[in-house]
């Protein structure tokens, strides 16, 4: 074997060292200009919003890029005016939120403020179209703004990074014409009601689950308020969060899409759609339904004629019985005995111990991932499925213990206890403590997140 | 009588996700305040505090009567026609 020459080596080692760099510099072409996060990641209190002065007249620019309105005879010079002049508090920058955003900002609304105390994660981008992978861990009111100013330059954006409370929602709102509820959970939906009838602006307020939608338009030209058609919250175990039954992503375009139209109507002066009216959207039958809602009611405590409400005094989250967030809230319903953390489970695994696993889980959820030799009864079917317990606990020699199972560890805990008060003579019943979750964070850190 | 109820919004979890029934009333039902406890009792599976509370619809359902909000129709108080239309829908919360 011969020797490469001191000379053919530097050769050799500069020539694969311009390759590499090249290569380099390819793959961050590839991945587009860096985001500073710390640098992006401000927001603004609730007084530091800036004035803005009104517009008289549309620049040449403004008919150039507005022209498409300004066509429309129902819209024309003077609702675009009105569109450019106007300000707009988009509460929720999610599924929502992303569609209303883009064409609020693409419309030229003059100033439009975001809300929301959540940071991008790689979960929310099958639906909220305004955030991006490269923004991932960013605060969602911030990305929001950056996409909205890369739309339209000469618009304001203002990003609000925090959770709206009493103590902010009115002194925000009364600086803004128009609010979007694109929140997700009941006691941001009171606040915002009751901070908009205070204030007195209208709230174009918009829902979607699964395959479907609702949307309305409340307190605005006698429509009612959200506590004339709802007066009480509904009971917590009555509400469904997005993280757990799911959301079929263009549903939250079409309602986001409509609350922004119909925002936008009424900054340009035109009657809203539906004020006094509820759309209802099934994006399985393909059916939009709109019906017609009940007027002011005189009794409401927030709009009627002996409205009680001068302040946001109410504890929304305590009279709602939940917190207002999306997350989905651990409960303690058993005893510590009747638990066992996913390590010690973990080692009755390993040691093959003979037991019993259920995972109560909706069928749908076990075909994402499920531990090997687990029974799927879920919770909805155990009371019909008991005898599959029983079956289960003595396939065995003797009586096998059982453990239950489920995302997050709240179902699994029911199970515990409807099948403890069927079965009080089994030895073991327990609750595996946190889910699947807990499996994932402790035990498996390959196990699926969803 | 014969009337069409349906549920929606996620009513319809509690009726085996049956979104749109025809049902044939016994005789004795013919208000909504009567009907309520019919479908609680013929009809619904389990969990009838997810769908009743006291003697009206628990909160956070709104009742429909041929398209329109059942307040604008006298609530419990509607007197059932032959042919109606009756919706029950949860309202929805995500975003
Ligand atoms: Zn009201």
């Amino acid at each position: 074997m011969t020797a490469e020459s001191p000379d053919a080596t530097i050769e050799r080692l500069l020539a694969e060292n311009e390759r590499l760099r090249q290569r380099l510099s390819a793959i961050e072409g590839l991945s587009g200009p860096r985001i500073d996060k710390t640098a992006l990641d401000r927001s603004s209190s609730p007084n530091d919003t800036p004035t803005r002065k009104k517009k008289a007249k549309l620049s040449r620019n403004d008919i150039h890029r507005y022209s498409r309105h300004l066509l429309l005879p129902e819209i024309s010079v003077e609702g675009q005016l009105g569109i450019v002049n106007s300000s707009m508090l988009v509460v929720g920058a999610g599924g929502l939120g992303s569609p209303a955003c883009l064409y609020l900002a693409s419309a030229g609304v003059g100033r439009i403020g975001v809300v929301d105390y959540d940071e991008v994660e790689v979960s929310n981008l099958q639906r909220q179209v305004i955030h991006d992978e490269e923004r991932v861990g960013l605060s969602k009111s911030t990305s929001a703004t950056i996409a909205m100013t890369r739309i339209n330059s000469q618009i304001e954006c203002i990003a609000y990074n925090y959770l709206l409370d009493r103590s902010t929602a009115l002194d925000l709102i009364k600086q803004y014409d128009i609010v979007l509820d694109c929140s997700d959970n009941p006691p941001t939906r009171y606040l915002l009601n009751d901070a908009c009838v205070l204030a007195g602006k209208p709230l174009v307020s918009g829902a979607a689950l699964r395959f479907e939608g609702q949307l309305t338009v409340y307190n605005h030209h006698g429509s009612p308020c959200y506590r004339c058609v709802f007066p009480a919250p509904p009971p917590p175990e009555t509400v469904t969060n997005c993280g757990d039954g799911g959301v079929f992503g263009p549903v939250t375009g079409i309602v986001g899409t409509i609350q922004a139209l119909e925002a936008l109507k009424i900054a340009a002066g035109v009657e809203p759609a539906y004020c006094g009216k509820l759309l209802m959207v099934d994006a399985m039958s393909g059916a939009f339904r709109t019906i017609r809602l009940r007027g002011k009611r005189k009794e409401c405590v927030a709009c009627g004629d002996g409205a009680t409400l001068t302040g946001l005094e109410t504890d929304y989250e305590m009279w709602c019985g939940m917190k207002a967030n999306d997350k989905t809230q651990s409960l303690a319903v058993l005893k510590q005995e009747d638990r066992i953390s996913v390590d010690a489970y973990n080692r009755v695994r390993v040691a093959k111990t003979p037991h019993v696993l259920i995972d109560t889980r909706p069928l749908v959820q076990t075909k994402i991932c499920a531990l090997d030799n687990s029974l799927n009864i879920p919770i909805d079917e155990l009371e019909s499925r008991l005898s599959e317990v029983e079956e289960a606990v003595h396939a065995g020699q003797g009586e096998l213990p059982v453990y239950c199972i489920c995302r997050r560890g709240n179902d699994s805990q029911l199970a515990v206890q409807h099948i403890r008060t069927k079965f009080p003579s089994l030895a073991v019943v327990k609750d595996v403590e946190g889910g699947l979750e807990a499996w994932r964070r402790k035990v498996d850190p390959e196990w699926p997140e969803y | 009588m014969k009337l069409t109820l349906e549920f929606t919004g996620g009513m319809e979890l509690l009726f085996q996700g049956t979104k749109k029934v025809s049902v044939t009333l016994p005789e004795k039902v013919t208000t909504v305040k009567t009907l309520l406890p019919w479908i609680r009792d013929s009809l619904l599976k389990s969990k009838p505090d997810m769908f009743m509370q006291g003697d009206t619809v628990r909160p956070g359902v709104l009742v429909l009567i041929n398209d329109a909000d059942w307040e604008l129709e006298g609530q419990l108080s509607y007197e059932l026609q032959e042919g109606d239309t009756i919706v029950f829908i949860s309202t929805l919360h995500g975003g």
